[in-house]
Order: C-alpha cells, then sequence, then structure tokens
C-alpha cells in the first residue's frame, strides 16, 4: 500500500513546488533579487579564483588610488585601492564569503531555536508557554542593535560572537511565529487523527505539526537573513564585529571612515555591496511572501 | 476597556522586571570582578578588597543585591558612572533631549513623505508611481543607515559644502539649555544665525533616521489602503456617486490610517536602534553614542542603566500604542 502512497505524494510535492515557481516568477522583482542572489553565491564560491589580488596583500606603491576610470586610477586596481594599498574590489569579492556566511549561520542558530522554543510553548501551553513567551517578551523590549552590542560586549567583540548575538536577537521572532502555527493547526483534525492512531509528543510535534508551519518560518528566515548581514555589518562598523584586516564589509566601512572626505571610493563600493545584497534578499523574501502566503501579503 | 488596560499593564510588569533581571545579571556575567574593575589598573590590596566587598554590599546573598538595586531603581538610583562620577540617570536625562529632538524630526520626516506616497502608490496601483516608490521604499528598508550617512556627509558636507558634517551647532553659539531641544533653545537665545544653524546641522541625520521608519511607514500605508480599497463600504461611498477624493480621503482614509499609526508607534524601537548608528556617524550627543561610548570604555554602571532605561522607554511607548489601538479600535479590545 505504501508503494502506491509514495509517488503520490511525490506527484503532490512537484506539484506544488511548480505552482510556488508559478506565483513566485510573477514577481519581477523578485527573480531579479533571486540572480543577484545566485551570482553573489558564485562570487563567494570561486572568491580566490576571481579575486585579481589576495584580500589582504599591500601595494606600498600604491596607497589610496582612485578607480579605474578617475584621474589617476589604474586599470591594475578597477575599484581602486584603501589606505594601506589593499586592492578594494579583491577585499569585496572576498567580503561576500563572510557576508553569506554570516547569514547561513545566523539563520540558521535562530531557526532552530526558535522552532524548538516555538514548537515546545505552543504544543504543552499552560505554564511552560508563559514563561517561554515572557522570556521572548524581553528580548524584544530590547532594541534589536543595543541588545547585540551589550552581549557582544560581554562575550568579547569578534565575528563568532556577533553572530550569535545577532541569532539570540533574532530568535524571538521565529518562536512566536512558530508558535502562532502551532496553536492554529492543534486544533485540526488531521492532528486529532494523528493523536488517537497514537503518535507520541515528538512524533506530533515535529512530523504531524511541523511540517504545516514552515510556509511563513520560511519567509521571516529570508527576511532575518538580510537582517544578520546588515547587524554583522553595523556591529564590525562599531568596532564590535569582525575585527581589522578581515575582508568583512561593515569593518572595511570602520576603516574607511577617516578617509571620507579625501577619497569616495573607499566608502562607497563596501557599502554598496552590502545594499545590494540586502536588497537582492529583501526581494526574494518579499516574493515569496506574496508566493507561499498570500494572508501575509502586503505590498 | 479597564479591562483591557488591567490585562495589557498584568503583561508588562514582569517584562520590565525581567528587563531588570537582564540588567542585573549582564554585570555578574561579566568576565572580571566588579571592585577590581572599580580599582583599575592600580589594583587594590587584599584588605581593602574586603573592605570595599562589604561597602558595596557584594557580600551578601546574590538576590538580596537584586532587590537592593530594584529597590533603587524604583528610588531613581541607577548607580554612578564609573568615568565621571556622575549618577547615571542624571547623564542619561542631560543627553536625553538631543536623541529624543533628532527622533521627533526623523518621524516627522518619515510621516509627512511616506503616508502620502503610500496613499497614492495605493490609489494608482501598478502605475509607474507606485512601482517606483515601491522600490525605493525596498531600497530604504534595505539600507546600511550607517553607510548612508557617510554617503550624505560626502555629497552634502564635503562636495557641496551646504550642511556640517557633526554635532548639535556651530561652536560658535553658546547659550543656556532651557529645554535641552536645540531648535527651541537657540530660537529662544535670540541669537542670530544659531536657529540657523541648529536646523542646518538637524538635515543630515534626521534623513539617516528617518529612512528605514519612511520605508516602513509608505510600505505599511499602501498595503492598508488597498486592503481598505477593496472593502465594501468603500464600494458603497462609490457608488453613492461621492467624488474619487471624499471616497479616499474620507472613507478609505480614515480605516486604512488606524494600522499605520500603530507601525508608526512601533517604529521607537527602530529608531532607537538606528540612534546607535546615527548618533555615532553625526557625533551627535545623545544616548546612542553615549551607550557606544560606554560599553566601549567599559562603563557598565552606565551600560545597565541605559539598557533599563531605553527598554523602559520602549516599552513604555509600545503599552501606549497599544491603548490607543484599543481606543480606535474595539474589534482589539473584545477579543
Amino acid at each position: 500500500m505504501s508503494e502506491t502512497i509514495a509517488p503520490a505524494s511525490e506527484n503532490a510535492r512537484l506539484k506544488m513546488l511548480s505552482e510556488f515557481w508559478h506565483y513566485f516568477s510573477q514577481n519581477r522583482g523578485a527573480v531579479v533579487g533571486l540572480i543577484v542572489f545566485g551570482l553573489l553565491v558564485l562570487i563567494a564560491i570561486f572568491a580566490p579564483l576571481i579575486a585579481p589580488h589576495g584580500p589582504f596583500e599591500q601595494y606600498r606603491d600604491a596607497l589610496l588610488t582612485p578607480p579605474m576610470w578617475q584621474e589617476g586610477g589604474s586599470a591594475r586596481f578597477i575599484l581602486g585601492t584603501d589606505a594601506v594599498g589593499r586592492d578594494i574590489l579583491s577585499r569585496l569579492i572576498h567580503g561576500s564569503r563572510y557576508s553569506l556566511f554570516i547569514g547561513v549561520v545566523v539563520v540558521t542558530i535562530a531557526l532552530t531555536g526558535g522552532i524548538l522554543v516555538g514548537l515546545i510553548a505552543g504544543y504543552f501551553r499552560g505554564w511552560v508557554d508563559s514563561t517561554i513567551m515572557r522570556v521572548m517578551d524581553i528580548i524584544l523590549a530590547f532594541p534589536s542593535l543595543l541588545l547585540a552590542l551589550v552581549l557582544v560586549a560581554i562575550l568579547g567583540p569578534g565575528l563568532t560572537n556577533a553572530m550569535i548575538a545577532i541569532a539570540i536577537v533574532l530568535q524571538p521572532h521565529f518562536a512566536r511565529l512558530t508558535r502562532a502555527a502551532v496553536l492554529s493547526e492543534l486544533g485540526r483534525e488531521y492532528v486529532t487523527s494523528a493523536r488517537v492512531v497514537g503518535a507520541g509528543h515528538l512524533r506530533l510535534m515535529f512530523v504531524t505539526i511541523l511540517p504545516n508551519c514552515v510556509a511563513p518560518l520560511i519567509v521571516q528566515g529570508t527576511l532575518s537573513f538580510s537582517t544578520a548581514i546588515l547587524d554583522a555589518a553595523a556591529l564590525g562598523f562599531l568596532g564590535m564585529g569582525a575585527q581589522p584586516p578581515t575582508p568583512e564589509w561593515g569593518t572595511m566601512l570602520a576603516d574607511a571612515r577617516e578617509f571620507i572626505l579625501r577619497a569616495w571610493w573607499v566608502v562607497t563600493f563596501p557599502g554598496i555591496a552590502i545594499l545590494v545584497t540586502v536588497l537582492a534578499i529583501n526581494l526574494i523574501g518579499d516574493g515569496m511572501r506574496d508566493a507561499l502566503d498570500p494572508k501575509l501579503k502586503r505590498s | 476597556m479597564f479591562r483591557f488596560i488591567l490585562n495589557k499593564l498584568a503583561l508588562i510588569i514582569p517584562t520590565f522586571i525581567g528587563i531588570t533581571i537582564v540588567a542585573f545579571a549582564f554585570v555578574r556575567v561579566l568576565p572580571g570582578d566588579p571592585i577590581l574593575l572599580l580599582a583599575g589598573e592600580r589594583g587594590v590590596d587584599p584588605e581593602r578588597y574586603q573592605q570595599l566587598l562589604v561597602q558595596f554590599g557584594y557580600d551578601r546573598p546574590i538576590w538580596v543585591q537584586y532587590f537592593d538595586y530594584l529597590w533603587g531603581l524604583f528610588q531613581g538610583d541607577f548607580g554612578n558612572s564609573i568615568s565621571t562620577k556622575r549618577p547615571v540617570l542624571g547623564e542619561f536625562l542631560t543627553l536625553f533631549p538631543a536623541t529624543l529632538e533628532l527622533s521627533f524630526f526623523a518621524i516627522i520626516f518619515a510621516t509627512s513623505l511616506g503616508i502620502p506616497a503610500g496613499i497614492i502608490a495605493a490609489v494608482r496601483r501598478g502605475s509607474i508611481f507606485d512601482q517606483l516608490t515601491m522600490g525605493v521604499a525596498l531600497t530604504g528598508y534595505s539600507m546600511p543607515i550607517f553607510w548612508w550617512g557617510l554617503l550624505l556627509i560626502i555629497l552634502f558636507s564635503g562636495t557641496l559644502g551646504w550642511t556640517p558634517v557633526s554635532g548639535r551647532i556651530s561652536l560658535l553659539y553658546f547659550f543656556p539649555a532651557v529645554t535641552g531641544f536645540m531648535t527651541i533653545d537657540s530660537w529662544l537665545s535670540g541669537q542670530a544665525g544659531a536657529f540657523r544653524s541648529a536646523v542646518s546641522h538637524l538635515i543630515l541625520p534626521t534623513i539617516v533616521l528617518g529612512t528605514i521608519p519612511l520605508a516602513v511607514i509608505a510600505r505599511q500605508t499602501r498595503s492598508a489602503m488597498l486592503e481598505v480599497l477593496g472593502e465594501d463600504y468603500v464600494r458603497t461611498a462609490r457608488a453613492k456617486g461621492l467624488s474619487p477624493r471624499r471616497v479616499i480621503g474620507l472613507h478609505a482614509l480614515r480605516n486604512a490610517l488606524i494600522p499605520v499609526i500603530t507601525t508608526i508607534g512601533l517604529q521607537v524601537g527602530v529608531l532607537m536602534a538606528g540612534a546607535i548608528l546615527t548618533e555615532t556617524i553625526f557625533s551627535w550627543p545623545g544616548i546612542g553614542k553615549w551607550m557606544v561610548d560606554s560599553i566601549s570604555r567599559r562603563d557598565y554602571p552606565v551600560v545597565q542603566g541605559g539598557l533599563v532605561l531605553i527598554a523602559g522607554i520602549v516599552m513604555m511607548v509600545n503599552l501606549i500604542v497599544d491603548l490607543l489601538y484599543g481606543l480606535i479600535n474595539p474589534r482589539i479590545r473584545h477579543q
């Protein structure tokens, strides 16, 4: 009997995916975002092959060289060099690895933690629920960047601690979403029937209920991906994230601050890199929300 | 309504207690002993150490210390700054008007542009204007505002020389702080050019801090408007033959603005986080810069007190927004 069910569910999944793609691809912005994001992933993977110079290599004869199209620039350094003669383009290309890595790690931690906590709260209700949700409220009461800053101050500045801090700050959003979704699913008939058949707590939570709460979590995960990149860059900019000479985009901006009125290119390009990445991910997030969850449709 | 208020208050008290526990625990989980921290690099001999331990009450059980701390908070005692030795609350109150003034102008900037843009985008759904506005809004929402600030400084302060780079007012002017709001104080001082200087210092920080709220408000207004425009009562109003201006301005807008007002209220947390970056870039002497400086100076009493005060303010504003929302929208109240 299971043989007949398996292909059917496979078909259903394919159908769901093609339906999702149908709605997603109608949103032009989302498709553009996806293409840009795909390119970024490729750049990050092949960074050492694409980058014309090493990210830490200092050319003492070429300090603060302007971009190639400006007077005094050379084709050797397409986007110019920084105050210690490092090629900005190469540092940006290597920096894409950090940003994508930050996004993946932060979202994974926040998503896993949030799902666990939210499932437990929504499934068991009662005092477990109210205790967990009060703790989430407390985290949400602090402005996110401030709490992340303070957490990094406790843990010590650095990229790893910055990622942990941002994940902690973002986690309550996932917990709240999961809890709300669990609460709305818990009373449905398929859950009752699974319980009657004898499914245990763990099976009910993870196998029966969780897959039906995935849509809003995917959307939130995409949007958190961009928040994570922005917040990590902000922490780097404030000297609390990745430490120099790491070619992380926010840290690069912090280094560049003293030259803003002398060398515009040192400041401009890392910011464009952050903006383009975050914008691409937000475009994808908007498209996903429209395609996956018409109830949440906002734009 | 009374029960609604009580319910909201019942939720907020444990949260506030939780905030104080977080802030209290913050200093305790830090690596390093608080007394050695106070003593600084000179160090302290064991006898004096014991004496200080008793003097600061660190020899008592941790929960006694916590309740002592909490009792102090209720009496307005937030401890003293390690670097200036002055009370944390006093420093906060001196610097807060600068942040408040900046946030006020930022939110005015964001609403006065965001609401009209959102309404027009919704009414002309799918038009070039709609697509352009929403594109700009999403870009604003994705903006690393610390970079945005630097970019504006390069353009308007560096290349064009229109606006000053940092601070609240030119050093040429000096007058007593009456309200703490530089725009009002400079006006009251009657000195020629002072008000102009204060305003010119405000322009760039206002734009930078207002950018994300502007994007959020424009998007929210548009979607709230779109939802309302599809409602039966709007169709009825149209069918009655009312002019489009009257339908949109009177029937649709009033209802669409309810969620928008909530969104505006909820921007307070965003503004506080944004103030940290904006004030750092523009050397704006407000609480955002104060917190960043204190964190890097390891001035823990300030960080501790600042956390409680800032989170407390955000919480109070959110409570007020919630209550107002319940007041305007009875459906929420009876849920």
